[in-house]
């Protein structure tokens, strides 16, 4: 807990360096990685970040010195012709995006490796630590850089701010920015600017391969909790923000562990915890969901078969053993089993000694779902022209999803019939 | 040419020639960023096969990686197609979080894996002639990596030639294979299996980034001059090879690195081809319009 403490009260002037450092940038790389990522763009920003080496040695090449924000011009040059260049060879031949991306990459990267040896070996004494522009080092942040990381993070949060209306327009809908006048092109590369930006300042901190983890992954885990950009943008930031003070706590504590890959090791647990446990849309979720629709459908389907059984007598509520269910319809024994006891507490079927009949309000809602089953084998048949022998599959599922409104738009629609395709009777509702 | 020279076209032109034929499937499957993916993935594999053998012994590097490099394919499927993570974004998450893992484990145990992430992105092909594979009796076998990469070369030559038609069918027509009752999943993890083992050969002699570089950049230019997937992958391997030839020597020149400069070479053939390519570069559509007016004139 001390050590929490120590970290918390930032006395430490290096220890505050690095967490504002980070929170900052891993904040600001956030909201802009939320539109790349909805744009479909997520890869790009790995393109991008391997690009920024050949425009570090250039600048250093061409000034001779390291001066930090030569470098950060020369890096975001080439950081920025390379999403040019992208978009360019997909425009303009059969090259699909991902070749293309994945091309950029490595050529951009290989001519930054050729300069960074040709440099390394041409004894410049000069030319020490550059490669640290590569790999990224948090602990290695200074008052300097602070202020560069602070400055470019307000410019990018100052602009997300200003353009997100425009900016949601083009990520949603590009069809409709063009239609009224937006000038889309230029937004497009304003964000593409904002984007290398982001690249370019996180690099330092985090290194190439893990920079394109700074802008994906907060967002790919934020769109698992909400529907909505602003919110899904907020809550980016914060988990950004918070993994990147986590990050420079765990190498607080242990001084040997690096900055950067804790907190991008962070943000993907907190990403996997998002894609599997978010409410709604997480895996969870959505299998549980689905096992209520899969068990309502058993049960449904076995009132439909005591109907079925009983129709042809003209008595509904006469009892039948499971094997008798079973022969009408198959089913996995258990499933059946199941699904009839909670029938049973719902009051729609009652047990005997000789088996399980329909109650009353069970027959109501057994007659429901036939009549829905050949509302729909009509429809098909009549305004659809399907073969009245190929109608069933399709009812079979459709009966389990038909809402009372549609059911009597069916029913207007076919003039209240009273007899399906097949020539058997629709139950009329009671 | 002296001997060490020999040694280093060798073993690039045969990393080019096994990452040039895999990367003609994955950009045809539009897949050549899994490649990427897989190639930065394969580190904390890498680095655990390290822990647990204590050496650079291969087999167990060779088989550490390979697992998580389809770990890495499985991982970007099942958050894809299960969570339903955006693609893009799911290739993305898992890659540099095993990246990460990887980097983390090294710094976890640093006195006890000699490995660092610069040799895993731009290896130094320059040091294969000095790994000399020594038999028994003392026979100078030559570099130990030609003999690993040959290897895997041929596995993949045997691979690609046996299976080419289930390779073929899964790759273009996934309905059409899956209806003659072709395992469209078997295939491509199998295929990536083949990328996965390729990327561990290669990633100690020229780095991950040299193999995107091939498996990206000479399977492009090839694509660019054919339409025919066996005329695509003789031409891709020998752009590869003609690459790291070409590289080479302008390392040399240079005096810098010769992954470095392989990729720069192969980012010239692109650009040649995306400019003069015969049938689809950037002058044969230029010139297109006015053929077509011609004919319409005549």
């Amino acid at each position: 807990m001390n050590t929490l403490w120590d970290f918390l009260s930032m006395s430490d002037a290096n220890v505050r360096f690095v967490t504002i450092g980070s929170v900052l940038l891993a904040a600001s790389s956030a909201v802009v990685g939320c539109f790349t990522v909805l744009r479909k763009r997520a890869l790009v920003g790995d393109a991008v970040a391997h690009a920024v080496l050949p425009g570090v040695c250039l600048a250093f090449i061409l000034t001779g010195e390291k001066n930090p924000l030569i470098l950060l011009l020369g890096s975001f040059l080439t950081g920025w012709l390379s999403l040019i260049i992208i978009d360019l060879v997909t425009a303009n031949s059969r090259i699909k995006e991902d070749t293309a991306i994945g091309l950029v990459l490595s050529v951009f990267f290989g001519i930054g490796i050729l300069l960074l040896t040709s440099i390394q070996h041409s004894n410049n004494e000069n030319q020490s630590g550059l490669d640290k522009f590569l790999f990224g080092s948090a602990a290695a942040l200074v008052g300097q850089d602070l202020i560069t990381f602070g400055a470019v993070a307000v410019l990018l949060l100052l602009s997300v701010l200003l353009l997100y209306k425009e900016f949601k327009l083009i990520s949603f809908d590009l069809a409709y920015a063009r239609t009224i006048g937006l000038p889309v092109r230029g937004l497009e590369l304003l964000l593409t600017t904002l984007t290398v930006l982001a690249v370019v300042v996180g690099i330092q901190s985090v290194g190439v391969v893990l920079m394109s983890a700074m802008l994906i992954t907060p967002a790919a885990a934020a769109r698992f909790w909400t529907d909505r950009l602003g919110a899904m943008v907020v809550i980016a930031a914060a988990m950004s923000a918070f993994c990147g003070a986590a990050g420079a706590y765990v190498s607080f504590t242990a001084p040997a562990m690096p900055t950067g890959p804790w907190i991008v090791m962070l943000l993907s647990l907190l990403a996997i915890f998002s894609f599997i446990l978010a409410p709604k849309k997480g895996l969870l979720a959505r299998y549980l969901m689905q096992r209520r629709l899969r068990r309502q459908m058993t049960r449904e389907n076995i009132l439909k078969t005591l109907f079925h059984l009983g129709e042809a007598k003209g008595e509904y509520e006469h009892s039948y053993s499971k094997q008798q269910i079973l022969e009408r319809r198959r089913q996995p024994l258990l499933r059946m089993k199941n699904g009839l006891k909670v029938l049973r507490r719902q009051g729609l079927v009652q047990e005997s000694h000789d088996g399980w009949a329909l109650t009353s309000p069970g027959k109501k809602e057994a007659q429901r779902i036939v009549r829905l089953h050949r509302l729909w084998e009509l429809y098909l048949t009549e305004y659809l022209q399907v073969a009245s022998d190929h109608v069933h599959e399709d009812a079979e599922s459709i009966e389990h999803v038909l809402t009372p409104e549609l059911e009597k738009r069916l029913e207007e629609l076919l003039d209240y019939p009273t007899s399906d395709p097949h020539h058997t009777t629709i139950p009329q509702q009671s | 040419m002296n001997i060490d020279a020999f040694w280093i076209i060798l073993t690039g032109a045969l990393v080019a020639i096994c990452c040039s034929l895999l990367g003609c499937f994955l950009i045809l499957r539009r897949m050549a960023m899994v490649g990427d993916a897989i190639s930065h993935a394969v580190l904390p594999g890498i680095v655990l096969a390290f822990l647990f053998s204590g050496s650079r012994e291969v087999w167990t590097m060779l088989i550490g990686a390979a697992l998580l490099g389809v770990a890495c394919t499985f991982l970007i499927e099942f958050f894809h197609k299960k969570a339903r993570v955006q693609a893009d974004a799911s290739i993305g998450v898992t890659f540099t979080t095993l990246f990460a893992l990887g980097i983390i484990l090294i710094s976890v145990y640093a006195g006890k894996v000699d490995l660092d992430q610069d040799c895993v992105l731009y290896g130094e092909i320059a040091y294969v002639p000095l790994d000399i594979w020594l038999t028994e009796s003392g026979l100078n076998m030559g570099p130990r990596t030609v003999w690993i990469i040959g290897g895997v070369l041929v596995l993949l030559l045997l691979f690609i030639t046996v299976f080419y038609k289930q390779l073929y069918l899964t790759s273009f027509d996934p309905a059409f294979a899956t209806a003659i009752g072709l395992s469209t999943t078997l295939w491509y993890y199998l295929l990536m299996g083949a990328v996965s083992l390729t990327t561990v050969a290669a990633f100690e002699s020229v780095g991950a980034i040299l193999v995107v570089a091939l498996m990206v950049g000479p399977p492009a230019t090839a694509y660019l001059l054919t339409d025919d997937l066996k005329k695509m992958l003789v031409l891709s391997a020998l752009a590869g090879t003609i690459a790291s030839a070409a590289g080479f020597y302008l390392a040399l020149w240079l005096n810098g690195s010769v992954a470095g400069a392989i990729s720069v070479i192969i980012g010239l053939q692109f650009l040649l081809a995306f400019v003069f390519s015969p049938s689809h570069g950037l002058l044969a559509k230029r010139r297109q319009p006015i053929a077509v007016m011609k004919a319409n004139a005549v």
